[in-house]
């Protein structure tokens, strides 16, 4: 639909220069010869919202549905702007406020732009989990997100540089954003945010865009398998200096794979193993070489974790593709400061890997709502270590019920602990771990914790069906 | 032509109040006023960088080292770079000088650059220094485009020799130029000095030029088309020690030190100064 649309923009500019060059000795130039395109409207809010339809706000799933408000008192040299009221961690009616602002109607020419703009302040000091663009719930091709901005309690100028304006020809998530109470312990707090707006700066300067975050990463690969590029990062410097580092979707990005034939990659940053061998994988963003690679060792054909055969409806289970998994809050928590474990989860003919990188410990969080096991009696797991298996490989599952009053930490929790010795382990090799569920209390189980134990060195696994049975 | 050089009128008029203001309007009747800040427009001295390798050895010198071997470790600002005149660190290449920085251990230094000087080569009382210059960029980065008063042999030191610094700046401030002067009871941290931002243009993604104007009693800092500062012995807590001495022209590339702080972790090498040309003028 899009290509074809611009092949016609293409062929009436063919057509149309040819008939002025043929017409010109005799009428000057109308209007009518002015190519088509969107609206290369800037503003979003200032002071008021500026040509963004009537039904443009579209809160994220789990968030608060009434977070947002004009406030007509407080606004930044004015009084008026947005109004964020971030609910309590508590709030029965979401525990964060999170939203797009996607332009009700066509889409805008944002190429004349580099860089998002706005005005922000808060009740409280606070890191605001995400500010953005690009985000339209119509595949986000274009997203870009300015993770954990220090908002003071006045007001300050937020700039997100766009990595390639030539690219948003025809965009309508125009903003986004994201807030959540992690960083306030639970407690809410208002954010206004004025003069919301795309803008030329020329302060925005030394695009260093990146994969891998920069790293030169490498990763052991099997035939089959589906995983991304990720890392994708951009740096710019901005007119006070601050090192501006925005996350960015890999449609900005132009990847090339060293050699297709063993892990070719797409420009979603999708990539495929189809034989064994090397293939390395690096990227350019608007013509500047992205920093980091990806190195795709491919060991040739992969092997399953054995299929699992249990009845289903004796098993609640938290990853396999062979049964419905429960609700997942997430598979790593990525839990700062003291977690370096990454994932680099991948897929294999259908079946989803988890696979943890450079990894000291990682957790499942199953809050919504607790997994009650009350009736299950063991607990599954498939681990796979990739490469050699460090000698002083220790490793611990814990499993962690919250309790009868539900909450982690919450004076009432018990917690199971499953060992996993260097003798049960073989590399390159998948291996059931089956446990009897010792926990007494089960019915408000949140967390499966992974970690390395007696200074273990396993800095990569890979894990499959986890589920629990009797 | 009228509206623009009314314009600019308009301009130093708000800039630099009715004296000035009305200098200009004076010497505006003359047709070839390229650089209008400036009244000195004859071209006596220049390096244009078109011959590409070292730097014109007739024009210039080169300081190597720490600054150990002249009893002023660290250069007297507590600099980590250690200046050598290898073609790493000082080339002309394209019609452009290139003075770059690098990270690299190198004589028990963690960074390298270059600092070149015309003392002995060319010196000059008064006259209108400028140069066309593209600034590297990052936390703790020193470029700098400066004149240091002729030393007489050892028999004068700084600060009484004076210092004109025609362009500093801080790699972790990109849009902001300093101009300062040092003399005798002004030197250092009590240097006279004035910082001019941009605030919607930066001075390392492109050219710009930084120069001064100085005459009996006087120094006019401008970059681009802007006169900024004026200085002069009223300003100044000490001896006016710029209208004795010849000065000799400095370019160089710090990395650290008092004026900009300790080197970033994330700042990028390496990190070039452009110069297009220097010029002077009476």
């Amino acid at each position: 639909m899009k290509i074809s649309k611009r092949t016609f923009y293409k062929m009436s500019l063919t057509l149309g220069v040819v008939f002025m060059t043929t017409v010109s000795c005799e009428r000057d130039l109308s209007d009518d010869a002015v190519l088509a395109g969107f609206s290369k409207t800037g503003e979003i809010y200032t002071d008021t919202f500026v040509s963004m339809g009537s039904d443009f706000y579209l809160p994220f799933a789990g968030s608060k549905p009434d977070a947002f408000s004009v406030d007509s008192q407080v606004g930044y040299q004015s009084n008026s702007s947005i109004r964020i009221d971030v609910p309590n961690a508590v709030d029965p009616t979401g525990n964060y406020a999170g939203a797009i602002f996607r332009v009700d109607g066509a889409g805008r020419d944002l190429s004349g732009f580099n860089a998002l703009t706005f005005w922000v302040k808060a009740s409280r000091g606070v890191s605001v989990d995400a500010f953005g663009f690009g985000q339209d719930f119509f595949g986000d091709k274009y997203q870009v997100t300015a993770n954990n901005v220090n908002v003071g309690t006045n007001w300050s100028k937020v700039i997100i540089p766009i990595p390639d304006p030539s690219k948003l020809v025809e965009e309508r998530g125009a903003f986004w954003y994201a807030m959540g109470t992690q960083g306030t312990g639970g407690s809410g707090y208002i954010v206004w945010m004025d003069d919301i707006k795309f803008e030329n700066l020329a302060t925005v300067a030394q695009p260093r865009p990146a994969i891998s975050n920069g790293e030169d990463a490498s990763t052991s690969s099997f035939i089959g398998v589906n995983l991304k590029v990720t890392g994708l990062i951009q740096t710019f410097n901005l007119a006070s200096g601050l090192e501006q580092v925005i996350t960015v979707a890999p449609s900005y990005y132009d990847f090339t794979a060293s050699d297709p034939s063993v892990a070719a990659v797409d420009p979603f940053g999708n990539i495929a193993v189809s034989a064994a061998g090397t293939s390395v994988i690096t990227a350019t963003l608007a013509g500047n070489d992205a920093a980091g690679s990806l190195t795709i060792n491919s060991q040739g054909n992969f092997q399953l974790p054995p299929a699992p055969t249990r009845d289903p409806n004796n098993v609640i289970s938290i990853f396999s593709d062979a049964y419905t998994n429960v609700p997942v809050d997430y598979y790593n928590g990525f839990w700062l400061p003291g977690s370096s474990t990454g994932s680099a989860d991948f897929s294999v003919n259908g079946d989803n890997i988890l696979n943890y990188t450079n990894f000291n410990y990682v957790g499942t969080q199953t809050s919504n709502p607790l997994v009650d096991a009350s009736s299950m009696t063991m607990v599954h797991f498939d681990l796979y270590i990739p490469g050699p298996v460090p000698n002083n490989f220790d490793f611990l599952i814990s499993i962690e019920d919250w309790g009868p009053n539900g909450v982690d930490n919450g004076g009432d929790d018990s917690r199971q602990q499953i060992f996993v010795r260097r003798n049960q382990v073989v590399a390159d090799t998948w291996v059931s771990i089956d446990a009897p569920l010792t926990l007494v209390n089960r019915d408000n189980i949140g967390l499966i914790i992974y970690e390395n134990i007696n200074f273990s060195s396993l800095r990569n696994f890979y894990l499959d069906n986890v589920y629990y049975y009797n | 032509m009228n509206l623009t050089l009314q314009m600019i009128h308009t301009k130093f008029i708000l800039r630099l109040g009715i004296f000035v203001a009305s200098v200009m309007l004076t010497l505006s009747c003359s047709p070839d006023d390229k650089q209008q800040v400036t009244t000195k427009n004859n071209l006596v001295w220049q390096d244009e960088f078109n011959i590409d390798g070292a730097p014109d050895p007739l024009i210039w010198g080169a300081d190597i080292g720490n600054g150990e071997a002249e009893g002023i470790p660290g250069w007297g600002n507590e600099e980590r770079q250690y200046y050598t005149d290898r073609p790493e660190n000082v080339v002309v290449e394209n019609g452009v000088l290139k003075i770059t920085a690098l990270k690299e251990s190198f004589q028990g230094a963690d960074y390298t650059s270059a600092r070149i000087l015309t003392k002995g080569k060319y010196q000059k009382k008064y006259g209108r220094f400028e140069a066309r210059i593209k600034l590297p960029w990052g936390q703790g980065l020193w470029p700098a485009f400066w004149l240091l008063g002729d030393d007489n042999n050892g028999a004068q030191s700084w600060p009484q020799i004076g210092e004109i610094d025609i362009m500093e700046y801080r790699g972790q401030e990109p849009t902001i130029v300093h101009g300062s002067m040092h003399g005798p009871g002004y030197s250092g941290g009590q240097a006279i000095t004035k910082q001019y931002d941009l605030v919607t243009d930066r001075l390392d993604t492109n050219f710009h030029v930084y120069g001064i104007e100085w005459g009996p009693g006087y120094v006019n800092y401008y970059i681009d088309d802007v006169l900024y500062n004026q200085i002069t012995p009223d300003d100044v807590t000490g001896n006016w020690v710029f209208d004795d001495n010849e000065f000799y022209i400095i370019m160089n590339v710090a990395v650290g030190g008092t004026f900009v702080g300790a080197p970033g972790l994330n700042t990028v090498y390496p990190q070039t100064m452009h110069v297009d040309y220097v010029r002077v003028y009476e």
